[in-house]
């Protein structure tokens, strides 16, 4: 009855991390409502993957068949629908991730169950989970509050609950594929790495990062200035790459590189969720930001806010005087 | 080859003067001080949709949900090379959530003729990055979401990218007629020329109320929604950064002197 359902997910022979997080938060609802924690595994030849999610699962379902070798949303979405509407759990948990955006919004529709995604807690009132997200690029928080249904389905935020310690002995059990015919309308091919670039922002000590702050790519040379007085090098935010104004290896977030450096120099740059996810194992972050309430932030350690035109070269002055 | 692409307008929330107060009822927010612009996903979906047009003729439409004021997008969609437009347009389709606003656009896009439908993967405002995909299963289409790179090869089947973390591709076969969700950085998006602008101001757009567009009072707006924002907070943050302050000669020598502190030039 208040059974949760985790989809694991998995790619190119790994685990991802996404997948123990949202365990994690499964087993702290679990306890709440006294339901049962279920893992759902889909792949082939995914036998340490099942391994690992039972130290995080009361159950892992594993679905073991050369249909599900890769991500394939539309044979994913049959085998859920199978399975939940065998089961029927009362939550199913997805990543709102590259694969979980993808997969999650169909499915509900075709269970005809309520959906929300993005969502970066829940808790359960009664019966019912009540989810909050953010709007507006992270400036206002907004609960969502779901019509009675006997399933709800949810993506969560990545990074939004820490993966816990594990410690479970969930039983392992390997089931039928409940999928019997072939899926045509969408074949999985390949998949293809981002490029290498000339330099490495993931190895970069110092980086001085522009965002869509700068407004125009005729002002970039201010922050290419600051970055050579510096030291340092330049990545950026996607704003930043999408325009063409750097190149797609200077991207720093989630669906760029994930960075370490000694210093963090944000500028221009808002701190949505999915840049910030990128800079965790920066030592120092600084922003530079005209706008107050930008969420950076909340990530920063110091903080200006002012025109990056105006702080930007006094900067440059400053530390070219320091260095002599 | 017959394209239909979805556009939001939305606050540009980019600008730094853009702020963002709740309003009294407590589910929305303030707009008098918003400007409005294209949302930045589906500026690249319309170009996408006139790149493929281009190289494989056949016709763009432009869906809209919003106010008279949304006309703008509209129009600029058109002036790039859209053909015609639709835009739903009722005060009762108010508070929309993922569902009742995919259940509109299906309402408006179940009865034409295209081979693509095309969102942005990702609305900056509510974020969901749900409503292509719901769009898609209510047209019971196959769909692939963040879509980075789209080729046609072949008479119903396109090879396309989708974007995954780190910036690894996922590439796949698709079949049409099918819903992509486009995400930024697919295309370079083209400015509309004032020949594009002045003929734009002579195309169509059909205006669809709740009436026209075949369904109930209970399908759409908050009644037709079954995930509801009920609520808008201010965010709890944790702790802010230091704020160094004065004018930008005071806040660069504060700056310079921390980051030499802790020996970082
Ligand atoms: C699936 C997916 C993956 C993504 N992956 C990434 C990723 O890997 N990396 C990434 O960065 N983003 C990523 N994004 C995009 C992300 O959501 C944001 O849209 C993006 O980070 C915004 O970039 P920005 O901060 O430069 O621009 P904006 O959010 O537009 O912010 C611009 C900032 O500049 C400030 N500003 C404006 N003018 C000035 C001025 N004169 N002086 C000082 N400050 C000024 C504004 O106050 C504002 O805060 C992804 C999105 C999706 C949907
Ligand atoms: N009001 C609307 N009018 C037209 N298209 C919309 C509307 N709302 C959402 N969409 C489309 O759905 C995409 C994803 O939105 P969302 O799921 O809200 O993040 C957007 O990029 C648009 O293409």
């Amino acid at each position: 009855m208040h059974d949760i359902f985790v989809l694991a997910e998995h790619r190119e022979g790994e685990l991802r991390e996404v997948t123990l997080e949202i365990l994690t938060l499964a087993g702290q609802l679990a306890e709440q409502s006294g339901g049962k924690v279920t893992a759902v595994l889909l792949g082939s030849g995914i036998d340490e993957y099942a391994g690992k999610c039972a130290s995080f699962a009361d159950r892992v379902l594993v679905v073991d068949d050369p249909m599900y070798k890769d991500y394939n949303s539309a044979a994913y979405q049959q085998a859920l629908v199978e399975l939940i509407k065998a089961e029927k759990p009362h939550l199913v948990l997805i990543g709102n991730t590259g694969q979980g955006v993808d997969l999650a919004p169909s499915l509900a529709v075709e269970l005809d169950v309520p959906y929300t995604s993005d969502v970066v807690s829940v808790t359960l009132e009664g019966d019912k989970p009540v989810a909050t997200r953010q709007y507006y690029g992270g400036k206002i928080d907004g609960r969502i509050e779901f019509k009675d249904a006997d399933v709800y389905v949810l993506a969560i935020r990545e990074a939004s609950t820490p993966a816990g310690e594990g410690g479970k002995s969930g039983e392992i059990q390997k089931i039928d594929n409940p999928v019997t015919t072939e899926v045509t309308v969408r074949k999985f091919l390949e998949y293809v790495e981002a490029a290498i670039g000339e330099v490495d922002i993931t190895q970069s000590t110092m980086l001085v990062s522009v965002g869509r702050g700068i407004r125009d790519e005729k002002n970039m040379p201010i922050m290419e200035e600051l970055a050579e007085a510096m030291g340092a090098d330049l990545s950026a935010s996607r704003a930043v790459v999408d325009a063409g104004w750097l190149p797609t290896d200077r991207q720093v977030g989630i669906s760029g590189k994930t960075v370490s450096p000694k210093l963090y120099l944000a500028v221009g740059i808002s701190g949505a969720f999915q840049h910030v996810t990128g800079i965790k194992g920066a030592d120092v972050v600084v922003a530079i930001n005209k706008d107050p309430d930008a969420p950076i932030f909340q990530y920063a350690d110091y903080g200006i806010v002012d025109d990056l035109l105006k702080v930007v070269p006094a900067l440059t002055e400053k530390i070219k005087e320091m260095k002599g | 080859m017959n394209v239909v692409v979805c556009v939001k307008q939305v606050p540009d929330t980019s600008d730094p003067d853009v702020e963002v107060h709740i309003d009294s009822s407590g589910k929305g927010v303030d707009e008098s001080k918003f400007s409005f612009v294209i949302n930045d996903a589906d500026n690249y979906a319309v170009e996408e949709a006139i790149l493929l047009k281009e190289k494989h003729e056949g016709e763009v439409t432009v869906v809209n949900i919003g106010p008279e004021a949304a006309n703008q997008v509209v129009r600029m969609a058109l002036a790039k090379g859209g053909d015609q437009a639709i835009r739903l347009d009722d005060e009762r389709f108010a508070f929309s959530d993922i569902t009742a606003t995919a259940r509109l656009l299906a309402s408006a896009i179940g009865d034409l003729e295209f081979d693509i439908v095309m969102t942005g993967c990702i609305a900056s405002d509510d974020g969901y990055s749900a409503v292509g995909v719901t769009l898609a299963q209510m047209l019971d289409l196959p769909h692939a979401a963040m879509v980075k790179s789209v080729e046609v090869i072949g008479d119903n089947k396109l090879k396309v990218g989708r974007e995954l973390e780190g910036g690894l591709l996922e590439m796949l076969e698709i079949e049409t007629p099918c819903v992509l969700t486009i995400q930024t950085g697919i295309n370079e998006p083209r400015y509309a020329s004032f020949k594009g602008i002045r003929a734009a101001s002579k195309k169509e757009i059909k205006v669809m109320d709740l009436e026209a567009t075949g369904l109930s009072e209970d399908q759409v707006g908050e009644a037709g929604s079954t995930a509801v924002m009920v609520e808008y907070s201010v965010p709890v943050v944790g702790e802010l950064a230091e704020i160094l302050e004065g004018d930008a000669a005071e806040t660069s020598v504060k700056l310079s002197g921390i980051l030499k502190e802790k020996g970082l030039v």
